[in-house]
C-alpha cells in the first residue's frame, strides 16, 4: 500500500496543525484571546472552523464504511448531524448565544441559579466528550495502520499528543484557524479523489453490481486478516491459504471452505479466485447487493425500523448538546451573527456529506474484501489506490490518509478545548491559564487510556451512543431552559439523571457484553427512543411538581435570551 | 396593540423631534425594567419565534420522518430508480441537504423580519 506517499502526507497534516498552533499562540495574550478568539473571528471563518470541528472520524470514515456494509439506512447518520443542526439554529443557537453562556453548566446555572445543576451538567458534558474523543482515537489508530502498517496504539498516540499540546499552548483561537482550514483539507481530501475514483470506474465501463448475489471479489484477490475474524462463508469456495484458519496450519496449500462459520487467525493471507462470494465477517448480514442497495433490508443491524427512528431522534436532537459545538457558538459575537453563521455550516456540512456514499457503492464493488476483515471503516482509506493505479493512485491515498488525520485533529481538538474548560472550572476548580493546561492533560490521557483499553468498537456506534446521552439530557435541559419559564433546578436534575443517565448505562453495557439480538439489545444498544422522551417528561414532571423553586430572576433571564440585539438591552459584560 | 382606539394623528412642526415621542415612557424601558406591559410583549416575541422555529423544524423533520413509512408501505419506492440512482440513495443522499439549507435561509430571514419589526415597534411606540 502506498505507505511512503502516507505517512509523509500525515506527518505534514500533523506539524501543519502545531505550526498554526504556535502562529496562534503569538496572536493569543489574553485569557479572553485565549477561549474565545476576543469574539473577531469572521463568520466564514467561524462556519468554517465549525464544520472543521464537527466532521469527525465518524463523517470522515464512519458514515461510507458503513454505508458500505449495511446500505442506505445508514445515510440517515450524516442527515442525522446536518439536521441536528438546522433544529439547533430554529430553537437553541440565538438565544444560546445571547445567554453569554461557554459551556452548557454555564448555561444550566446562568439559567436556574443553580450550582448543582450546573455540577450535573459539568460531569454529563465530560462523559459525553470522552465518549466522542475515545472513537476519534481508535479512528486515528486504524487509519495509521491501514496505510502505513503501524501498530495500532501510535495513531492514537500522536493525536493525543498533538491535540494536548494544541490546546494547552494555543487555545480558542489557534483552534479557529486549524479547524477552518482543517474543513477545507477534509473536503479536498474527499472531494479529489472522487473524481478521479469515478473516471477510473468510468474508464472500466462503469461497472454495475449484480443484484442477485451478495458482494464478489471482481479479480482473483490476496485477503491479508489483521485480525482474528469469525466469518459466515454462504456458498462454498476454495481459497490458497498460507496461515491458520479454524485452528489448522496451512502453508499455501489449496482449502474448500464449506458453507458454515469459520475462524480466521490473524495474519492468514488467503488468495480468493474472482467471481466468488466474499465471505463476511460476523454481524455483517450477507445479503444479496439488490437487498442491500434498500433500505430497511438487512437484518443484521437490529429491527430496522426501531433502529431507524432511534437514530434519527439521537442525531436529529443529540448536536445541540454535544460539548464541542456549543462552545463554538460562544465566538459568534451576537446571536444574530451566530444564527447566519449556522447557515454557513448547513451549506458546508451538506456539500460534505454528499461524497461519502460514492466511497460506499465503489468499494462495494472494488474492496469487498474490507467484509471479510471487518474493517468496513477502512473502505476510504483503500479505495483511491486500489482503483487508481500507480504513482498517482498512492497520491490520492495519501491525500485521504492526510484528511483523515485531519478530521481526528480536529475533532479531538474541539472537544478536548470544551472538556477541559468543563474540568478546570467545575470538576479540578483550577482558575487560569495554568489550571486550564492541567485540565487539557487530563481531558487528552483519560480517552487515549480507554481507546487503548477497549478496541474493536464501531467508529458510528459509539459516536452515536455519545449522540443518544447528548440528545436525552442536554437537549431537554436547552430547549425546556430557552422556552419554558416553569423549569426549576430539581426538575432538571432528575430528567438529566433520568434520561442521559440511563441512556448512558444501557449504551455502556450493550459496549462491553458481545453483540446480542432481538428487541432487548436494541433498546438498550439505542436508546435515544426511549429516553429522550423519557427526560423531556420526568424533566417537565419534576419541574410542575417544584413550582415554588423556579428562579426569581426568570423573566430577566428571558429577557436576556431573547430579546433581539437591536434593542440594546441586556448586554453582557466580555469575559 | 392600539387598534381599537381612534387613530391619532400627530401634528407638528417638522424641526422638532419631541413631540414625536407618544410616550413618556418607551416600551423598551418596561421590557427592561420587567414592568407587565414589557412582560407581555416579551411573551408575545417569544411565542412568535417558537412557533416560527417549530414551524420549520416539522416542515422539514416531519417529510425525513415519513420517508421509512413510506419506503415499508410502497414497496417500489426503495428500488425505484429517478435520474439514474435509486430514489432512496437520491433521495437520502443527495436531495436532502439543499432542502435543509433552504429551510435554514427561510428560517433566518423570517426570524430576522420579525426582530426587526418588533425593535420597530418597541422604538416607535
Amino acid at each position: 500500500m502506498s505507505s511512503t506517499y502516507s505517512a509523509v502526507f500525515v506527518a505534514l497534516v500533523l506539524a501543519a496543525a502545531l505550526l498554526i498552533g504556535g502562529y496562534g499562540l503569538r496572536v493569543s495574550r489574553t485569557t479572553s484571546d485565549f477561549f474565545v478568539a476576543s469574539r473577531t473571528v469572521s463568520p466564514w471563518w467561524n462556519a468554517s472552523a465549525i464544520g472543521g470541528e464537527y466532521l469527525s472520524a465518524a463523517s470522515f470514515l464512519g458514515v461510507a464504511g458503513l454505508i458500505f456494509a449495511y446500505g442506505p439506512d445508514m445515510l440517515w447518520y450524516p442527515i442525522g448531524y446536518t439536521v441536528g443542526y438546522l433544529v439547533l439554529l430554529a430553537l437553541v443557537a440565538a438565544p444560546l448565544r445571547r445567554s453569554g453562556a461557554y459551556t452548557v453548566p454555564d448555561f444550566a446555572e446562568a439559567r436556574l441559579e443553580s450550582r448543582r445543576v450546573r455540577r450535573m451538567a459539568s460531569v454529563l458534558s465530560v462523559g459525553i466528550g470522552w465518549l466522542y474523543l475515545v472513537p476519534q482515537l481508535q479512528g486515528a489508530g486504524l487509519a495509521l495502520t491501514t496505510v502505513t502498517g503501524a501498530p495500532g496504539w501510535l495513531g492514537a498516540l500522536l493525536v493525543a499528543v498533538v491535540v494536548a499540546v494544541n490546546v494547552m499552548a494555543g487555545g480558542m483561537r489557534s483552534i479557529t484557524f486549524v479547524q477552518a482550514v482543517q474543513y477545507w483539507l477534509k473536503l479536498s481530501a474527499l472531494a479529489i479523489p472522487v473524481i478521479f475514483l469515478v473516471l477510473a470506474w468510468r474508464d472500466a465501463g462503469a461497472p454495475s453490481l449484480d443484484g442477485s448475489v451478495p458482494a464478489v471479489f471482481a479479480n482473483d484477490t490476496k485477503v491479508t486478516v489483521q485480525t482474528t475474524v469469525d466469518v459466515e462463508v454462504s456458498s462454498r469456495v476454495s481459497v490458497v491459504v498460507d496461515g491458520v484458519v479454524d485452528g489448522r496450519t496451512y502453508a499455501g496449500t489449496s482449502v474448500s471452505l464449506a458453507p458454515g462459520p469459520h475462524r480466521i487467525a490473524a495474519g492468514a493471507a488467503l488468495d480468493f479466485p474472482a467471481k466468488s462470494v466474499v465471505p463476511q465477517v460476523k454481524g455483517i448480514p450477507a445479503d444479496t447487493n439488490a437487498l442491500w442497495a434498500q433500505p430497511l433490508g438487512g437484518e443484521g443491524h437490529g429491527n430496522p425500523f426501531y433502529v431507524t427512528y432511534s437514530l434519527i431522534i439521537a442525531t436529529f436532537l443529540g448536536t445541540m448538546g454535544l460539548p464541542h459545538v456549543v462552545v463554538r457558538f460562544y465566538t459568534n459575537p451576537n446571536g444574530r451573527q451566530a444564527r447566519r453563521t449556522t447557515v454557513v455550516v448547513l451549506a458546508l456540512l451538506g456539500i460534505f456529506y454528499v461524497l461519502p456514499p460514492a466511497y460506499a457503492a465503489l468499494g462495494r464493488i472494488y474492496t469487498p474484501e474490507l467484509l471479510l476483515t471487518g474493517q468496513t471503516d477502512a473502505v476510504v482509506l483503500v479505495l483511491p489506490s486500489r482503483l487508481v493505479g500507480g504513482t498517482l493512485g498512492e497520491l490520492l491515498g495519501a491525500l485521504v490518509a492526510g484528511g483523515a488525520f485531519a478530521a481526528f485533529l480536529s475533532t479531538s481538538s474541539g472537544l478536548t478545548l470544551s472538556v477541559a474548560g468543563v474540568l478546570s472550572q467545575d470538576v479540578l476548580l483550577l482558575r487560569g491559564l495554568r489550571g486550564f493546561r492541567v485540565a487539557a492533560f487530563f481531558a487528552a490521557i483519560v480517552p487515549f487510556g480507554a481507546a487503548l483499553l477497549v478496541s474493536g468498537m464501531s467508529l458510528a456506534d459509539v459516536v452515536g451512543l455519545a449522540f443518544a446521552v447528548a440528545a436525552s439530557s442536554f437537549c431537554p435541559l436547552l430547549l425546556l431552559g430557552i422556552w419554558w419559564r416553569r423549569l426549576t433546578p430539581f426538575g432538571a436534575v432528575a430528567g438529566m439523571i433520568a434520561g442521559g443517565g440511563l441512556a448512558l448505562v444501557a449504551g455502556l453495557v450493550t459496549l462491553l457484553v458481545p453483540p446480542g439480538a432481538g428487541l432487548v439489545y436494541d433498546l438498550l444498544s439505542r436508546p435515544a427512543a426511549w429516553s429522550v422522551p423519557l427526560g423531556f417528561a420526568v424533566m417537565i414532571v419534576g419541574s410542575l411538581l417544584t413550582p415554588r423553586t423556579v428562579p426569581a430572576s426568570v423573566n430577566r433571564t428571558m429577557v436576556r435570551l431573547h430579546a433581539p440585539e437591536a434593542l440594546g438591552l441586556a448586554q453582557e459584560e466580555t469575559p | 396593540m392600539n387598534a381599537e382606539r381612534p387613530r391619532r394623528v400627530v401634528v407638528t412642526s417638522p424641526w422638532t423631534r419631541a413631540t414625536r415621542r407618544s410616550r413618556s415612557y418607551p416600551i423598551v424601558r418596561e421590557i427592561d425594567e420587567q414592568s407587565e406591559v414589557g412582560a407581555l410583549y416579551m411573551r408575545s416575541l417569544m411565542r412568535t419565534q417558537l412557533r416560527l422555529g417549530l414551524l420549520v423544524v416539522l416542515l422539514v423533520c416531519g417529510p425525513l420522518a415519513a420517508l421509512p413509512v413510506l419506503f415499508s408501505v410502497v414497496p417500489l419506492t426503495k428500488t425505484v430508480v429517478v435520474l439514474g440512482l435509486p430514489l432512496p440513495w437520491l433521495v437520502l443522499g443527495l436531495a436532502v441537504y439543499p432542502v435543509v439549507v433552504a429551510a435554514a435561509c427561510y428560517y433566518v430571514w423570517r426570524v430576522e423580519r420579525t426582530e426587526r419589526d418588533f425593535a420597530d415597534l418597541v422604538e416607535q411606540s
